[in-house]
């Protein structure tokens, strides 16, 4: 046994050297640890497309379909909703959706395949109500330039019939545009796009 | 005389335990300052709330469902298929509640009295710390229910760690563990909501208490009790906090119950405030209700991230908003700690300060409108601007001499000599002499009292003295 007393750098290195050592395997314990609360593989799975039928929808009507768990809302413009649409760009914070997420078939400015066939998530781009459909024109508590649209209830956001946010409100951009394609006339598929189909 | 059994199996545990050495040092022979007022129950009874809130949420695990299906049935089912299921939860949803009215009240004492200052400011610091978990807390017990309220603000809360630039989506999708509020998000909120939070409350709690009894408490004199010792050693201003502040203790956990158990019995929702109307509609991923509020303890942070017409930035103030007040032992700047010796212009900032507080409180629960709005956004400049100025404006502050020791404390019995005296000059003033009239031939009605009608001038005399030294105790 060594009595000349304490060897200091000794002392040093090895309490280092337990540290680093201890701090890479709580590192990598950690992984696991935080990976575990991902979505798990069943929840990724879960984004099945889901079809729909929209050959008894009238003119003007809005649908709701759940697909990955959000609502997606299917609404049947009519004619005088796509004109007025036209006269609203001033108004709009991005009336040509180059900041917004949306497949680049449905990047145009009625926002879809077909003009009178809308579809869009149903989710606030703010923190994620799902807005009301208003498609009343200057009601009482929206006021005199209510055009129709969707308002959100949660933070005051506006939205045109095309999903495109107004100036001057929280949310940050348009409404999501989820990938979809037309099966036939009449038959959506929601989740999934033209381009997957053709390649 | 030999011992007796009982007390010999007494001392082999104490050879072993220290119980005795535990009990002295928190409670026998811990002196604490002897003029606590009422400001000072809301400590004790935030640990009768915490234990409230413990006990009743045991029992209500034992037939809670933390799945997205059977969640919200299995909440009626307690209401009205288990004994007494009822009882139990609305003692927790309530217990909720009472739980921020109390912290409230004991956060405005310590800012009240200076009792964040030094040496106390690891107290607040844990104190503050313990603030936050209570709100994670209460937040994640609220999803539980899986009504349209829960549904909903989870939704809106979660959502706000998706403004944080760059990681934000993926932080989001880590907390919710799928795309949207879903079974996994229940059920992680539960396994939170009871194991992992209350684990981290009770240890703050504990380390609140070790760091309050190692400096000592501060009192509503500001005055450090150490400072004069007796020749036993013990603060000549303190008393030992058993007997005395137990039994205070019991008074104050005594008329809480009054209250607590009045809410429970007669208006466990409290109006929607305490449990929110929506919330007895099951969660529905399709469609947010009309209007959707936070409970009200969430609801001044709330109108802050709504006055902020940006997404990032309102998150930001609203974090920035409880963020401020882990700082301010060091944004105060004021040697004097208790406001009864503190200048006039910290009492008005006070005053400003909870009124914004109380303000922002109401518009969040409201709609949003533009005049709710401007106002919310002014109540937010105030609300920083109390902590952001504190640095100017308690510098150079008019403080009052700070008495060496405790003043006294006048006791019931005084108070009641005093009002005594004041009383027959107080209705001299208030009311004037009727002139006698003869026609009464009773002579039970020529009493001193009805001799005498009210009279309005001095009425008036006595309301703006009063408010005259209302005003004068702002200075």
């Amino acid at each position: 046994m060594n009595n000349k007393g304490v060897d200091m750098s000794k002392r040093q290195f090895l309490t280092t050297a337990l540290t680093v050592v201890g701090a890479v395997g709580t590192g990598y314990l950690a992984v696991p640890f935080l990976a575990q609360m991902q979505p798990s593989v069943k929840a990724m799975a879960a984004g099945a497309p889901v079809e729909v039928d929209i050959s008894k929808m009238e003119a003007g009507q809005l649908i709701r379909v759940a697909w990955r768990g959000k609502p997606v809302w299917i609404l049947n413009r009519t004619p005088e909703v796509l004109a007025t649409l036209k006269t609203l760009d001033n108004e709009l914070r991005d009336p040509l959706s180059n900041e917004s997420e949306q497949p680049s078939y449905s990047k145009n400015p009625v926002r879809s395949i077909k003009p009178e066939i809308f579809v869009a998530v149903g989710l606030c781009t703010h923190l994620g109500c799902s807005p009301t459909f208003r498609p009343e024109i200057a009601p009482n508590d929206l006021g005199e330039k209510w055009k129709g649209g969707f308002f959100c209830p949660c933070h005051g956001s506006w939205f045109d019939l095309a999903g495109r946010v107004y100036r001057g409100v929280p949310a940050p951009t348009n409404l999501v545009i989820p990938p979809y394609r037309y099966v036939t006339d009449t038959q959506l598929i929601i989740g999934e796009s033209t381009e997957e189909k053709n390649s | 005389m030999k011992p007796s059994r009982l007390s010999e199996c007494g001392n082999w545990v104490l050879d072993r335990f220290p119980v005795t050495k535990f009990w002295n040092e928190h409670m026998a022979h811990y002196y604490a300052p002897k003029n606590f007022n009422f400001w000072y129950f809301f400590g004790s009874l935030a640990l009768l709330v915490l234990v409230n809130q413990i006990i009743t949420g045991i029992l209500l695990t034992m037939n809670y469902k933390p799945d997205a299906k059977l969640a919200f049935d299995s909440i009626e089912y307690i209401m009205r298929d288990v004994p007494w299921g009822w009882l139990v939860r609305y003692m927790h949803s309530t217990g909720a509640s009472a739980f921020f009215i109390v912290i409230y009240l004991h956060m405005f004492r310590g800012i009240m009295y200076g009792s964040f200052k030094h040496p106390r400011e690891l107290i607040w610091i844990f104190g503050m710390l313990l603030f936050v978990a209570l709100m994670a807390e209460a937040f994640m017990g609220y999803l539980l229910p899986w009504g349209q309220m829960s549904y909903w603000g989870a939704q809106v809360i979660i959502s706000l760690f998706s403004a944080i630039p760059v990681i934000g989506d993926d932080l989001s999708l880590w907390i919710r563990g799928d795309y949207v509020i879903a079974d996994a998000t229940l059920n992680r909120f539960f396994a939170f909501h009871v194991i992992a939070v209350p684990l981290v409350l009770v240890m703050l709690v504990f380390m609140h208490i070790v760091a309050l009894h190692e400096v000592g408490s501060n009192n509503p004199d500001g005055i450090e009790i150490k400072e004069s010792k007796d020749p036993w050693g013990h603060p000549v201003d303190g008393i030992p906090f058993h007997p005395y502040y137990t039994v205070k203790d019991i008074v104050g956990v005594a008329v809480f119950l009054l209250f607590f158990a009045t809410v429970i019995f007669y208006m466990p929702e409290m109006g929607g405030y305490f449990l929110e109307h929506a919330n007895f509609i099951p969660a529905d991923p399709m469609k947010t209700p009309e209007h959707i509020a936070p409970v009200w303890y969430f609801t001044p942070f709330y109108s802050i991230l709504r006055a902020i017409p940006d997404k990032f930035a309102g998150v930001i103030a609203m974090g920035s908003s409880i963020v401020v007040l882990f700082l301010l032992p060091w944004l105060d700047r004021c040697p004097v700690k208790s406001i009864r010796y503190r200048g006039g212009i910290f009492k008005k900032a006070l005053f400003l300060f909870v009124a914004s507080f109380l303000a922002l409180g109401y518009l969040g629960t409201q709609p949003v409108t533009p005049v709710a709005t401007t106002l919310a956004r002014l109540f937010t400049t105030i609300y920083f601007g109390f902590f952001l100025l504190m640095p100017i404006y308690t510098r150079w502050e008019k403080t009052k001499p700070v008495p060496k020791s405790l003043t006294k404390v006048l006791s019931l019995e005084e108070k009641l000599h005093t009002l005594e005296e004041q009383l027959p000059g107080l209705i001299e003033e208030i009311t004037e002499k009727k002139p006698v009239s003869t026609e009464i031939g009773d002579p039970a009605f020529k009493g001193a009292f009805f001799s005498r009608r009210p009279n309005p001038e001095g009425m008036i005399n006595v309301i703006r003295r009063a408010a005259k030294k209302a005003i004068g105790s702002l200075d």
